[in-house]
């Protein structure tokens, strides 16, 4: 049973990783939530098994904290977003998929060679799954650097924080309670201000391209 | 009855109270008396310290040593003023149409809170409890520098935004692999990543996965700091949101993210015993401090040069800290605190400059010491105690700089003086036409309050010329903590 479960914890790693890979492979802005609450579902569940096979109980509510703001909260306030601004069927073109997902690859390669070395020194049951958490937040990154609309780099900002959440739980037994209390907080505050942010850039721009937000350029 | 209390207390309190008093007529008073009570208990923690030496409270959380006991009066003071300054500056921005009572709110409310996070950020023992402060810190800023609502400001917030959040991110990841040495090291809980904890056993630390944190823990803060190239987020920002803010973000918040990156470096020096973070830091501040310099004369918009001559200020202190040694990291904790003086007061000049111009161009600011000397004498002093100028204290503190870098890294004199006389040829071919010729300027509609440019400018003679005993006790004793 035991071992059935520690098994569980790099399948649902690989969920994480697949996620990321399908997120970035995403035109439509609807599914693209879908994927993201998907990903906070496996993340809780990740962070779960590894609290039970640990005995670390903080972890529970480190696992419960991440399915009330990941998989609840923020998709709701992401679905009501979309809703109000009428961008829900948004599809976005501009963008290649084969080629952003060749460098992902390439992403991950690095990813699990900078972990290698690191992972092995770590305690922790999930140890070998640092490397994936690591890709997970650099797949993410190039989520947000490949994305020309508002909605698509914001869910790349959340997913690496998803990302970001995995390395905790990977290579330690996760943060300390507080800190990790602290940084959900944060996450929250950063979700409602770019919602307002939205709402702001939408208002002047009539749009939520953010190829109007290259004006500043150095002259 | 603990000063750490209501230090930390009165600019929560105050960013609660000034949410709920909205924008009546003296919500600019209660704004600047909030500050002056936050000053009032810096001063008084100060004084303990002076007394009693350095302190941890509550359990070991929360701690002033002399690394952060000057930054947390500077801020505290650098807050006070620039509440001062924006008391008549805001209303003059509100009669130009560009403030609505709500954002009037926003302002003051955020004002607070930002100032509250970095004060947070500075005492804090816990690492991850200063990254979750930094955090908030940029949070609070974030929809002050969209207040106006331009496609500029609208697009300066949003960079700021999304690079320092990425930015952020990487620190983040940087102290989770910290925890993960502290845990192996000295065990995991709630102490682990207590920064005196860290410190007293940071030989034991696991050299592998320190060097990896470190270099995501640069990264991370370093793009707060405004470190090349990941500063992209910082001139917009500086530009576009309200002067005030702008001051505050140049004199505190950079200070703030170098304190970031000091705690870590003495944790990944214990662990090292290579020299490997200092070189980075000689690397990166190198760099930054050369390309900003050269970006600087391309500008034309006033508060974009003096933003890119926070980064080169910020470059050079880098590259102060990472030469390491008691007097390089004696004149970088100098240039701290005199570059937070001086910039803040620049900007307090220029935000009136630019009122009375109703522009932020510099060649429409012209013959300021005709309409108002005040205002114009200010951005001149200002301006030459920036280049570095005797007898100002930036003066004292880059010649130390400058001197310890041509004994410990001769190759790297020549950039910084390139880019120094670069910087210096700038600004001061800018800052003249600004300030005398003829004039086509406005008068402003509510008398400015120019007494913090001139306080400012006479503390960074003062610090010049003469460093009071106890402020000298504790650059040298944080100069050694820092060591490297």
């Amino acid at each position: 049973m035991t071992s059935l479960l520690s098994q569980s914890i790099n399948l649902f790693a690989v969920v994480l990783l697949v996620l990321a890979f399908a997120m970035i492979a995403q035109r439509r802005i609807l599914t693209l939530i879908h994927l993201f609450t998907l990903q906070g579902a496996a993340l809780a569940a990740a962070t779960l098994i590894v609290g039970y096979l640990t005995g670390q109980h903080h972890l529970y509510f480190s696992a419960a904290l991440t399915f009330v703001l990941k998989v609840v909260l923020i998709p709701i306030l992401l679905h009501r977003v979309i809703l109000r601004l009428n961008v829900r069927w948004d599809v976005e073109t501009l963008f290649n998929i084969p080629t952003t997902m060749l460098i992902g690859i390439v992403l991950v390669i690095f990813a699990f060679n900078l972990a290698a070395p690191i992972a092995g020194l770590s305690t922790s049951i999930a140890r070998g799954t640092l490397g994936i958490a690591l890709a997970c937040v650099l797949l993410s990154f190039l989520m947000m650097i490949v994305r020309a609309k508002a909605v698509p780099q914001v869910i790349g900002f959340l997913s690496m924080e998803n990302g970001l959440f995995f390395a905790a739980t990977a290579a330690t037994s996760g943060m300390p309670m507080i800190v990790e209390l602290g940084i959900a907080f944060d996450v929250l505050v950063g979700i409602l201000i770019l919602g307002v942010f939205m709402f702001q850039i939408r208002e002047q721009f009539d749009s939520l391209d953010i190829r109007h937000l290259e004006k500043l350029k150095e002259d | 009855m603990d000063p750490l209390l209501f230090v930390l207390a009165f600019p929560l309190l105050g960013g609660v109270l000034l949410a709920l008093w909205g924008d009546r007529e003296r919500a600019g008073d209660l704004n600047a008396a909030m500050s002056l009570l936050t000053l009032a208990a810096s001063v008084w923690l100060t004084a303990i310290v002076v007394r009693d030496g350095p302190l941890t409270a509550w359990g070991e959380w929360f701690f002033v040593d002399p690394l952060n006991v000057f930054l947390v009066t500077l801020t505290a003071f650098v807050g006070f003023t620039t509440s001062l300054f924006s008391r008549p500056y805001m209303r003059i921005e509100r009669d130009h149409g560009k403030m609505t009572p709500g954002r009037m709110r926003l302002f003051h409310s955020m004002y607070q809170l930002f100032n509250g996070m970095m004060l947070v950020a500075l005492t804090t023992n816990n690492l991850g409890i200063l990254w979750v402060a930094m955090e908030a810190a940029t949070l609070t800023t974030v929809l002050l520098v969209s207040v106006y609502r331009t496609p500029a400001s609208l697009e300066a917030a949003w960079k700021y935004f999304i690079l320092c959040g990425v930015g952020i991110a990487q620190a983040l990841f940087g102290t989770i692999l910290l925890y993960l040495a502290a845990e192996r090291a000295i065990g995991g809980g709630d102490e682990a990543l207590l920064w005196t904890h860290l410190a007293q056993s940071k030989h034991l630390l696991d050299p592998e996965i320190l060097s990896l944190a470190f270099v995501f823990l640069l990264l991370g803060y370093g793009t707060k700091v405004g470190l090349v190239p990941v500063h992209n987020w910082l001139p917009d920002a500086h530009a576009e949101g309200p002067t005030p803010i702008s001051a505050v973000l140049s004199g505190l918040l950079l200070n703030v993210a170098l304190y970031a990156v000091l705690r870590c470096k003495v944790l990944a020096d214990g662990a090292l015993a290579n020299g490997l973070p200092g070189r980075m830091m000689i690397g990166f501040g190198l760099v930054t401090v050369v390309v900003a310099a050269f970006f600087l004369s391309r500008q034309r918009d006033v508060k974009r040069m003096f933003a890119y001559s926070s980064i080169e200020h910020m470059g050079l202190m880098t590259f102060a800290f990472g030469l390491g040694g008691p007097i390089a990291n004696f004149a970088g904790l100098l240039h701290m605190t005199v570059h937070a003086l001086v910039k803040s007061a620049i900007f307090f000049a220029v935000g009136h400059a630019a009122q009375k111009a109703g522009s932020q161009a510099m060649e429409d600011i012209r013959g300021l010491l005709k309409v108002s000397p005040t205002v114009g004498w200010g951005l001149m002093l200002g301006s030459l105690a920036i280049l570095g100028m005797p007898p100002f204290g930036v003066f004292a503190s880059e010649f130390l700089i400058l001197t310890t870098a041509m004994r410990e890294a001769p190759w790297a004199t020549p950039f910084l003086l390139v880019a120094l006389g670069v910087a210096f040829a700038a600004i001061f071919g800018r800052v003249q036409p600004m300030v005398f010729g003829e004039t086509s300027l406005r008068p402003l509609a509510h008398p400015p309050a120019l007494l913090p440019v001139f306080v400012h400018l006479g503390l960074a003679l003062m610090l010049g010329l003469y460093i009071p005993p106890y402020l000298d006790g504790w650059y040298r004793q944080a100069a050694l903590m820092i060591g490297g």
